[in-house]
């Protein structure tokens, strides 16, 4: 049940994509949201789905892990998509019933709007199905590594970061057992009362809070013992190196923004 | 051989909780080791061999008396990383010492720390790697391995490190059998090809019994410090202190007990088989 | 009478996927009342998959598991009930306290039973007693207890529930000698006054040898054996040629009958190969240095 969730899932693989440098692969994907929130011409919006298509094309992963991705956000799409529809009274009006209306505009806005969404989704996850947690961490940290100057602490930020991500998988296993145990003495976790559950969440929670913070504590020892001590003066096992594929990325994804923007003034 | 660890009349207290006394847990132990030795410390839970083992790479600091290791006092806080970074210490919970989500990163975690440059880390990232067999697993991520698995990649971690000594406090107590037999063999290895000194503290006598060494703790206090043989042939004293000795030796001591010859320093079944043979010739 | 039985239990692990495996592999097994079990077999060997069959935490992908001659996925409302039949304590149970109090943590099963105040107070004093807690510890937090104590608070709190069947997943794990003596002697005197079934779980051959009547051993998903214990021990090569591990005195004595001297092969406790040396010795004659 909790292994479903694919928030922040990679699938190792070693096409063009993954190889992108992980710092070039998070600009790229900021402009690509730009490009699609920018352009407000359907022509626009082919354009970033051309370019989603040919992405996902070339990461090889398999089309139906992206329906999946935005699957458990449909509910609030449609819901969005709908109110939009229904409530948005300018243009021509097609259809009226008491105060709803349905216009044109409504209908542009509300497509727009699923559409955009959902290139959104796809594209963000085709960042992390194709990065590991742990180099988009590294490469956020080298990213924002200037504001070290302005006192943010970027690489503590980033260490919590990573161990936070090393720790999911084994939480996630913990809480599993946790639950096994005190179903095995009766709790009641998937059926009863909502006050019975709620009640025996706590002989949850608790256990793993517990856990949690020993947890903690063993790997602060463990940590210290293997001499760290801030960043300062570290030097890194993964080397990010740009190579010229991640230019020739980077100018096609410009290239493509340029062009659905060219095509937005153009054809207005 | 020159001595890398020297205990001198350490003693030591947990800060006293309010309105209660502070307890002693270990109450003057003097202890050396030499370089390359190979040496177990036994004990039951509570016996303080924990607590010993915390002192050897300075998280803990004797209330009074001294540990040097490698010349270097371990109170000397401006030292602490030349310390750590001579005896490394390997953890019980294997989960719980792994900082990174694969496998080679955290190997690499000490070198990171210690602003060993990339080449020269790799190289020794690699090595490491190799001397655990974990060579092969190296892009995996931690929670895809068996506990015997994860604490040879903690044990990779600290060798990375090139110490000249490894404590070990319990590495084996939440493994499987099949776990235990991998750590133990990475461990022995370590010592005889690298000369790298090992302390392992263990509850388990058939683990002290192929050390060179071990020492019994008992309520804070070293009352045994011997060869295994030595140790194990005080069958009474040792289970008098709620640990086991090997079977084998019980075996012949029970038969000596009854009156017949036979050895009583016998720990291994070999051993056993030839002495039960003997006094049935 | 069988207490538990299963027929052609199945159980596959994420089933359709590239994940695919089949952990516990048409097991056919029939646990007598009264019975104490030693489970073995190594990690992934299917072992703590079929025990979670058991009190119906899992269910069969395929096959049956009856107990008291009825099937427990008969009705699904029932399950709960089964749990509270065959009580299943885990690995490392203590991670599993939360309660303020040794008290309410013991009785945290028995109120979910729905059992009244006076009989949940019987039966905490009860098993308390019964796993050597104090009455003075009950009041106390359990996070203030020694990782031992904490271990049989958590053991209690299943014993509690009063179960046909006690099911421990290696209850010994990570406990000193001391530590683990302790525990199991007072399983076993649970076990003789309460005349119940039990299975415990265990990597130690040699601590299995101590207590169980018969011993249950899986391998690679399949049952590899269920029978009387001197049974199973008889064919301790076999075992110790699927990775187990072999009692050490068990061992010898298979080294010895390979050099020639045969005792017999169901020696598996000190005490038993004391007495046969000593008796085989007296019969000899002989070399007695006193």
């Amino acid at each position: 049940m909790l292994r479903d969730i694919t928030i922040g899932q990679y699938f190792p693989g070693n096409s063009l994509i993954h190889r992108l440098d992980p710092r070039f692969k998070i600009v790229i994907t900021f402009i690509y949201i730009m490009m699609l929130f920018t352009g407000d011409h359907i022509v626009c919006l082919s354009v970033g789905a051309v370019f989603t298509a040919a992405a996902i094309i070339l990461s090889q992963i398999p089309f139906k892990m992206f329906v999946k991705s935005v699957k458990p956000l449909m509910p609030f799409l449609i819901l969005t998509a709908a109110l939009n529809l229904l409530f948005i009274s300018s243009g021509d009006v097609y259809f009226h019933w008491k105060f709803i209306k349905i216009t044109s505009e409504g209908i542009n806005v509300s497509v727009f709007m699923l559409i955009r969404i959902t290139l959104l989704i796809m594209g963000s996850s085709l960042l992390t199905y194709t990065t590991s947690p742990i180099t988009l961490t590294d490469a956020i940290e080298r990213l924002l590594s200037p504001l070290k100057k302005l006192k943010v602490p970027v690489h503590e930020l980033a260490m919590m970061m990573s161990i936070a991500l090393r720790f999911i998988p084994t939480l996630i296993e913990e809480t599993e057992k946790i639950m096994a145990a005190q179903k095995a003495r009766g709790a009641e976790i998937d059926s009863g009362s909502f006050m019975t559950r709620a009640k025996n969440m706590v002989a949850i929670l608790v256990p793993l809070f517990i856990s949690a913070f020993r947890r903690a504590d063993e790997l602060a020892t463990a940590m210290e013992c293997r001499c760290y001590r801030g960043g300062e003066g570290r030097t890194r096992l993964r080397q990010l190196c740009s190579a010229p594929r991640d230019y020739a990325a980077l100018a096609v994804t410009i290239l493509f923004y340029g062009g659905a923007a060219a095509l937005g003034i153009v054809l207005k | 051989m020159s001595n890398i660890i020297e205990i001198k009349n350490l003693h030591f207290s947990y800060p006293a909780e309010e309105g209660s006394e502070p307890a002693e847990v270990l109450k003057g132990i003097d202890l050396t080791v030499k370089e390359g030795e190979f040496m177990a410390i036994l004990g039951h839970n509570g016996s303080g061999k924990s607590t010993l083992a915390k002192h050897i790479n300075g998280i803990l600091v004797p209330t009074s008396g001294t540990v040097t290791v490698d010349g270097i006092n371990t109170a000397d806080e401006d030292k602490i990383f030349d310390l750590r970074r001579r005896a490394g210490m390997v953890f019980q919970n294997p989960d719980n010492q792994i900082v990174s989500s694969i496998v080679e990163e955290d190997v690499a975690f000490a070198l990171e720390n210690l602003g060993v440059p990339y080449e020269e880390m790799r190289r020794r990232v690699d090595e490491a790697l190799k001397d655990v067999n974990m060579y092969d697993y190296r892009l995996h991520s931690p929670s895809q391995l068996s506990g015997g698995q994860k604490q040879r990649v903690a044990i990779a971690g600290i060798i990375a490190m090139k110490p000249k000594c490894i404590i070990l406090d319990e590495p084996t107590a939440m493994l499987d059998p099949q776990g235990r037999r991998e750590v133990m063999s990475v461990i022995k290895r370590m010592n005889r090809e690298y000369g790298i000194t090992i302390v392992l503290i263990t509850h388990y006598m058939d683990e002290a019994a192929q050390c060179g060494r071990v020492v019994v703790m008992d309520k804070g206090r070293v009352i045994l410090d011997d060869t295994p043989r030595a140790v194990f042939s005080q069958v009474e004293q040792v289970k008098k202190i709620g640990l086991d000795v090997p079977q084998v030796t019980e075996l012949a001591y029970e038969l000596k007990k009854a009156g017949y010859d036979i050895s009583d320093d016998i720990i291994t079944e070999e051993e056993c088989i030839n002495a039960i043979k003997k006094l049935f010739s | 009478m069988a207490i538990l039985e299963t027929q052609g239990l199945t159980y596959v692990y994420s089933e359709g996927s590239p994940f695919q495996k089949t952990a516990v592999d048409h097991v056919d097994l029939k646990i007598d009342e009264g019975e104490m079990v030693g489970v073995m077999g190594h990690t992934g060997s299917g072992k703590s998959t079929l025990i979670q069959h058991f009190n119906g935490l899992l269910k069969p992908t395929l096959g049956k598991v009856l107990l008291d001659g009825e099937d427990i996925w008969a009705d699904k409302k029932n399950i709960r009930d089964v749990r509270f039949k065959v009580g299943l304590v885990f690995q490392y149970p203590e991670y599993q306290i939360f309660e303020e109090t040794v008290f309410k943590d013991i009785a945290f099963g028995p109120k979910n039973m729905g059992l009244d105040e006076a009989e949940i107070r019987k039966r905490v004093l009860e098993t308390a007693h019964d796993i050597g807690l104090g009455e003075e510890l009950l009041e106390r937090s359990p996070f203030e207890l020694s990782g031992g104590q904490k271990r049989r608070v958590a053991i209690a709190g299943v014993m509690a529930m009063n179960p046909k069947v006690l099911i421990l997943d290696e209850p010994t794990a990570g406990l000193d000698p001391a530590g683990r003596d302790k525990i199991l002697g007072h399983i076993k005197a649970y076990h003789k006054r309460r005349k119940n079934t039990i299975l415990i779980v265990s990597h130690s051959m040699e601590d299995i040898a101590g207590f169980a009547d018969k011993i249950l051993v899986m391998n690679k998903a399949k049952l590899f054996c269920y029978d009387d214990t001197e049974k199973v021990f008889a064919r301790a090569e076999e075992i110790a040629d699927i990775g187990l591990d072999v009692p050490q005195i068990t061992k010898v004595f298979i080294g010895l009958k390979k050099q020639g001297l045969d005792f017999g092969k169901d020696v598996y406790t000190m005490e038993y190969a004391k007495k046969l040396l000593l008796k085989k010795l007296a019969e000899k004659g002989g070399t007695k240095n006193c």
